[in-house]
């Protein structure tokens, strides 16, 4: 076969220098001028999710039923990272940029959870955990906001738990991301069975996390209807809720606030 | 020689990428549980297959022969990684539902395969039309499969709802595979099926002809 000047090892060169350099260029282009939308869009969602937990967003919308959106209802909201194992606050990092996920998967920031520990296997835990408080005007907590994850089937469930003001009882639990079949798992995401965590007491007598989720409620207040088809989403979910309520979650902060009263 | 009309209309019924040629198959199982997302995607293998056409028919008579496919494959990816950012920041609920499969637009074999068997012999003008008619092709397509999943396996369309489901105190009871994506295979099968009894050229010649099994009979 004839070799072109085409074909010459200096236009290979040429061609492919001059091919990588545009496409760059157009691939950082987009990045840098996408980047504050795509933040403030990362931003927003997260503050939904927050919102729907509380059950504040209409679970349709992007709005509550005042047509109010997410950044502007999110100013009620005070957040504060949490010692999660003294559960007192701390000032130790900005809550504004603060990653809690990021903070799981780094050992100086998170502890490891042996097998009896890590009820819902998620590995390890961080060591500071965020808490977003919903305030009213005297400045008393209306609600509180806490993320949660676990494993379900397929995967890590992420979401946010909702608290009533009386800090012992479930106001709404709201999942963002997880991976559990369609139509049976997945639905942790039906709005109607969502509806069905509200006012649920999240602890017995003895101050332990007592959520279950049944095949056949027996009249216990703090029995959920498990979904249907889909045991171990069920168990997950259930395993999660124990596991951040309880004494290596958010258990120590609710404790303390309950005694104490004081944000 | 083509005309520009033949080269946009061939790809949607006569051609198409997905029914007759069996291509992107991967993103027609994945994307097509909901309508929403179909429409998304549609559009950005439009964008992604018509600028590709055109950037490797612009450069066609300067990429050496040795390395035309790596060539074609930076460009394609440059152009998809441009339309995920552009997702992320305008329909980010969208993009993320999309997740991975807007990247995976790199992997479809239509953007590739007009790409190196259109643009590199054809003028910029024609090529666009034929990356055009090809995405369009895909597009019908998938819409036809999303049209019947999203009701069938979820009771509705557009996130509308259609049909009370049980789940909801209604009375449709979602058929869960149509949620899974094997659903996707039985209804491009059938469209395929369709497809050729309409136009029955489309049918392959059988390669050969199965001999009647004489050997065996029932047992009594």
């Amino acid at each position: 076969m004839p070799v072109g000047p085409r074909e010459g090892i200096k236009n290979i060169l040429v061609v492919s220098v001059v091919v990588c350099l545009l496409c760059s260029v157009v691939v950082s282009f987009s990045a840098v001028i996408f980047k504050p939308a795509q933040d403030a869009n990362k931003e927003l969602d997260r503050r939904q999710n927050i919102l729907r937990a509380a059950g504040i967003l209409r679970p349709d919308a992007a709005t509550d039923f005042q047509g109010l959106d997410a950044n502007q209802l999110f100013e009620s909201f005070e957040v504060r990272a949490v010692d999660l194992d003294s559960g007192r606050f701390t000032d130790a990092v900005d809550v504004s940029s603060y990653d809690q996920l990021r903070a799981a998967r780094q050992t100086s920031e998170s502890r490891a959870l042996s097998r009896e520990e890590d009820i819902s296997t998620i590995g390890r835990r961080e060591n500071i955990g965020l808490a977003y408080f919903k305030l009213d005007e005297a400045g008393t907590i209306e609600r509180l906001v806490i993320p949660v994850r676990g494993y379900g089937l397929w995967g890590t469930l992420y979401g946010f738990l909702a608290i009533e003001q009386d800090l012992s009882s479930a106001a709404g639990l709201s999942f963002y991301t997880h991976k559990e079949t369609p139509g049976l798992g997945g639905e942790v995401d039906n709005e109607k069975w969502k509806a069905s965590w509200e006012g649920i007491p999240l602890y017995d007598g003895a101050g332990d996390p007592a959520v279950q989720l049944v095949k056949m409620r027996s009249g216990d207040a703090s029995e959920i209807d498990a979904l249907s088809g889909a045991t171990l989403t069920s168990r997950g979910v259930e395993n999660l809720i124990a596991f951040w309520t309880g004494e290596l979650g958010y258990g120590p902060m609710l404790k303390r606030l309950k005694t104490t009263g004081e944000l | 020689m083509a005309t520009g009309k033949t080269v946009l209309v061939d790809p949607i019924f006569d051609n198409n990428p997905i029914a007759l040629q069996v291509l992107g198959i991967c993103s027609a199982l994945a994307v097509t549980i909901s309508m929403s997302n179909t429409l998304v995607m549609c559009a950005a293998v439009i964008f992604v297959t018509t600028a590709s056409n055109v950037a490797v028919s612009l450069v066609r008579n300067h990429v050496p022969t040795n390395i035309r496919i790596i060539v074609q494959m930076t460009i394609i990816a440059s152009l998809v990684i441009v339309v995920d950012q552009v997702l992320q920041a305008m329909v980010y609920d969208i993009s993320k539902r999309l997740s991975v499969f807007v990247g995976l637009i790199i992997t479809n074999c239509i953007v590739l395969g007009r790409a190196e068997a259109f643009a590199m012999q054809n003028p910029p003008g024609v090529s666009a039309l034929d990356g055009l008619g090809n995405a369009l092709g895909y597009s019908v397509i998938l819409l036809a499969v999303a049209v019947l999943r999203e009701p069938l396996g979820a009771g509705t369309l557009m996130g509308i709802e259609l049909f009370k489901t049980v789940n909801n105190g209604g009375w449709f009871v979602p058929n869960g595979l149509m949620l899974l994506s094997p659903s996707a295979f039985f209804i491009i099968g059938l469209l395929i099926w369709a497809l050729r009894e309409w136009k029955p050229e489309q049918s392959e010649e059988l390669e050969f002809k199965i001999a009647p099994n004489l050997q065996y009979r029932e047992a009594f």
